[in-house]
């Protein structure tokens, strides 16, 4: 039932502005994957290729060993949850959810129960019978959700379905979906542009920027491990410090010498990245000047000035620590050297391993 | 050389191609071309060979023929003025205060701008003609008044007329500012009548023009009203076309050719100068707090209905008068009083003929209108492609081309081989779905660009072609912007003149031209009769339709 999807060098153009410079993926079979990326990235134009909406300039897209390129939209046997839900106004959520077992000719003896069953996955079986002017935007979403999985398509989009609900139903229903793919098992690829919800829900994220993936992984890989400062700053919060670094991995940051694990030979300029968390005040270090803290429950946030004027984030937790530092206090700053990341300068490719 | 690998479906297996080629094909064959052969017309003359200047030669020295422009652009250019001034501030006190029977008012400026285009002339006659009830009440005190042939009382007709345009194209724009900007201006300190002029004036103003646009060419299109109030004196440019084409049949019309093309070039300038001129103040605007209105009590509540209740009464008031005057006695050629049906009675088989061909004609078309409205709308708002703003600028075209310019395309063009069409019902629809398609094409696009298009790709993704989608989804869903385009293109067809009396070979009459033909020929009894059956047909089509869609038919 369930398919891979696999995407060739994948190109877009729109007049002379390329949208998508030869993209590959290989998403595997039942994974939930995520394509992550700000606006204008490209990721929502790569889902509608892959639906059948957009055209394809360039590359090949696969369902399984099947080269999709040339089928139409309406044969592509694809579930989608439309960002803003889609639901067809003037049917009820019944009939809604039922179109596409109509459309695909299923006995009608065997389009109700289905339909009931679909509904009791997103729990709004009681709702069957109203229109869709009557639900909230929760519920629509239920809809729309049942409407796409119901037809068990071999492939399912998602494009940005919650980012219409607000913050507590989305942390909510991220959990249904995430719950829902779990249980059904169907490949599902989701377009968002909010990292905190790509690294809830997915089984591998490809963080994309202009046209281009910049990294592909599990959410622990992306997270701990970022490809490039572009990564490092979109998912999560990184301070960048420059440094250069010399054979064998000693990096001098600030004056401060360290020695990083590296995977390759780079000497010269570099850029040091280290997320709030993996900094920590120390009895030496980088010295700075608290400018400012906030308090905020299970850590303290604070604002540190370094000698040559950068401001580092830097994140103390309440657990480890009772002493707040008060603005103006002198401190040093220092970090794990094997969890941070280095890239070079100029390629910014990283170094760390 | 690289194998182009491409994916996208050729042109021929697009349905959308067939189907704007479908209007292009319907466009070139009834406009078009009929329309060339218009220009080409205008150059010729049966006295010289070749291309000639001669007609509009002729045109310009005889004032007989360059007082009518004259004339034309006066009625045209009057009725709009004071159409602005009537218009307007009905619009602000019906969207900003409290007034009693909004509803009410509202309903008759869409009636009365809906009426057979000679209604209003007809009930002034009756009124202050020279035989007119009030004229000779008036008389028997040894008041005279002014006369209402000609110049003022052309203009005053169509000002009653015509007003509702500006009015509803002004509240749609006023129902449309949104209310932190006028409180925003009163933050700053402005009072309320600066307000006015210097924040919702200018927001309004690009909407007030162009319904000063449509009112400008209405007017100037209009046949009914000058031929019964102009007399042999005054003369406008499409009762010389209707004129010249009687004394010239036989002939090729090349003077009422040559004139068409003046009261089109007209047309174009004023509608170019428009949109030059809106280009450059054209505020975007997307009301998310439309404006309060205003709860007013008392005298101050009298004071803001009693000017929307008079416009909105007067303008109304020949209808009352045409239908009441219906019932009366009539020595042939006046009313007498009294109560009777014999004015209706005396229609007999008349009645049916005219009705029948009224409502074949007129159904016929919509048929087409609907269909055609449907596609044609989705291609221009959702396949644009390269040719949807030449879509768009076809559509134009019924607004810029008279109803009797159309009139005399058609004769001139369908009159000889390769299709003869003159005389037939058949060209009568044509004419009713090339004119009043726009309205209903403007209404379905409207409402089609509020859709949301991701409901069709739903449908399309969960396995239904797109065309079929298309008439299952997205059809469906239009439904409610093209019925209320739909019924103004109805109604309009229903009432429509100008281009169909000179389509009409008699026995195609229909009511519009039965009751305008009876008039004119001084039969005021079975002419009241047949104009009251008309108004109230048009009226209670409306009345039904405002009901269906809570009052929201946009002209």
């Amino acid at each position: 039932m369930s398919n891979a999807v696999i995407i060739k060098e994948a190109v877009k153009k729109y007049g002379d502005f390329v949208a998508l410079k030869g993209v590959s993926l290989d998403i595997k079979e039942g994974e939930f994957f995520t394509l992550l990326g700000p606006s204008g990235c490209g990721k929502t134009t790569l889902l509608r290729m892959i639906a059948g909406f957009n055209s394809i300039e360039g590359g090949e897209f696969y369902f399984g060993d099947k080269l999709i390129n040339a089928v139409p939209a309406h044969k592509r046997d694809i579930g989608m949850v439309f960002q803003n839900y889609a639901i067809f106004p003037h049917l009820t959520v019944e009939e809604n959810v039922a179109y596409g077992l109509k459309a695909r000719k299923v006995p009608s003896a065997e389009i109700a129960p289905r339909v009931k069953e679909a509904l009791e996955l997103v729990q709004i079986a009681h709702l069957a019978k109203r229109k869709p002017s009557e639900l909230s935007g929760g519920q629509q979403q239920r809809v729309a959700l049942a409407r796409a999985f119901v037809i068990e398509p071999s492939v399912l989009l998602m494009d940005e379905p919650l980012s219409n609900l607000d913050a507590k139903l989305r942390v909510q229903m991220r959990t249904v979906i995430k719950k829902l793919q779990r249980k059904l098992g169907i490949t599902t690829i989701y377009v968002t542009h909010d990292q905190e919800e790509a690294l809830a829900i997915s089984d591998r994220i490809a963080v994309m920027k202009d046209g281009v993936i910049m990294q592909c992984g599990t959410p622990q890989d992306i997270y701990a491990k970022p490809q490039n400062p572009f990564v490092a700053g979109f998912i999560g919060t990184s301070n960048f410090l420059d440094c250069t670094v010399s054979a064998g991995g000693e990096v001098t940051v600030e004056g401060l010498q360290i020695k990083v694990p590296v995977q390759k030979d780079y000497t010269g300029a570099a850029k040091l990245s280290a997320r709030p968390e993996q900094l920590f005040f120390a009895d030496s270090g980088l010295p700075g000047e608290v400018l400012f803290s906030t308090f905020l429950g299970d850590f303290v946030e604070y604002e540190v000035r370094l000698a040559d004027g950068q401001d580092l984030i830097v994140n103390e937790y309440t657990k480890d620590t009772n002493a707040v530092h008060e603005a103006g206090e002198k401190v040093f700053l220092n970090f794990d050297p094997t969890r941070i990341s280095v890239y070079e300068a100029e390629t910014e490719e990283v170094i760390t391993c | 050389m690289l194998k182009k690998k491409n994916t996208t479906i050729p042109m021929y297996m697009d349905p959308w191609f067939w189907v704007k080629l479908m209007v292009f094909v319907i466009f070139l064959l009834f406009l078009i071309w009929p329309f060339s052969s218009i220009i080409t017309n205008a150059f010729k003359s049966s006295k010289v060979d070749g291309l000639t200047l001669a007609n509009f030669q002729r045109f310009f020295t005889k004032k007989y023929y360059y007082g009518a422009l004259k004339n034309s652009v006066g009625i045209s250019l009057v009725p709009t003025v004071f159409a602005v001034v009537l218009g307007v501030p009905m619009a602000y006190f019906m969207t900003r205060y409290n007034v009693w029977g909004k509803k009410v008012w509202h309903v008759l400026a869409i009636l009365s701008l809906m009426s057979p285009p000679f209604l209003g002339a007809y009930a002034w006659i009756m009124l202050f003609g020279r035989a007119g009830s009030v004229t000779t009440f008036l008389a028997n005190y040894g008041i005279e008044i002014p006369t209402i042939y000609g110049f003022g009382g052309i203009s005053a007709v169509l000002t009653l007329k015509l007003y509702p345009y500006i009015y509803m194209y002004t509240s749609g724009a006023m129902e449309s500012i949104d209310s932190s900007l006028e409180e925003c201006a009163e933050n700053l300190g402005s009072g309320k009548l600066r307000r006015f002029f210097t924040v919702t004036m200018p927001v309004v103003t690009p909407s007030i023009t162009a319904g000063a646009l449509v009112v400008f060419m209405s007017a100037l299109a209009d046949f009914g009203t000058p031929m019964l109030l102009g007399g042999s004196e005054f003369r406008t440019l499409p009762v010389l076309i209707y004129n010249e084409y009687l004394s010239e049949t036989g002939g090729n019309g090349n003077l009422a050719s040559a004139i068409s093309i003046i009261i089109v070039i007209i047309t174009l300038v004023m509608l170019l100068v428009q949109k030059v001129w809106v280009s450059r103040r054209n505020y975007i605007m997307s009301a998310l707090r439309p404006p309060k209105v205003v709860e007013a009590h008392g005298m101050k509540r009298f004071l803001v209905t009693l000017p929307v209740f008079l416009i909105s009464f007067i303008s109304f008031l020949p209808q009352v008068v045409v239908c009441a005057s219906s019932f009366q006695h009539t020595n042939y050629s006046s009313f007498i009083g009294g109560f009777t049906l014999e004015n209706y009675q005396s229609l007999g088989a008349r009645l049916w003929t005219a009705m029948r061909n009224t409502f074949t004609y007129s159904l016929t078309a919509m048929v087409f209108i609907v269909v055609i409205g449907i596609l044609m709308s989705y291609a221009i708002v959702r396949k644009k492609g390269k040719t949807g703003g030449l879509l768009d600028m076809l559509l134009m075209a019924p607004y810029v081309i008279p109803g009797s310019v159309l009139g005399l395309c058609y004769i001139v063009t369908f009159n000889v081989k390769p299709l003869i069409l003159t005389g037939t019902a058949t060209i009568i629809i044509i004419s009713y779905v090339i004119r009043k398609l726009p309205y209903t094409v403007r209404s379905a696009s409207a409402f089609l660009m509020q859709m949301d298009p991701s409901v069709e790709e739903a449908s399309i993704n969960l396995g239904v072609p797109p065309m079929r989608t298309f008439w299952k989804v997205t059809a469906r869903l239009m439904l409610p912007g093209v019925f209320s385009g739909a019924i103004l293109s109805w109604v309009t067809c229903i009432n429509e003149l100008s281009c169909s009396i000179m389509l009409s070979s008699g026995k195609n009459n229909t009511l519009t031209i039965a009751a305008y033909t009876d008039i004119v020929r001084n039969s005021v009894g079975s002419g009241a009769a047949l104009s009251a059956i008309l108004t109230l047909t048009s009226g209670i089509i409306l009345v039904i339709a405002l009901k269906i869609t809570n009052g929201k038919i946009k002209v």
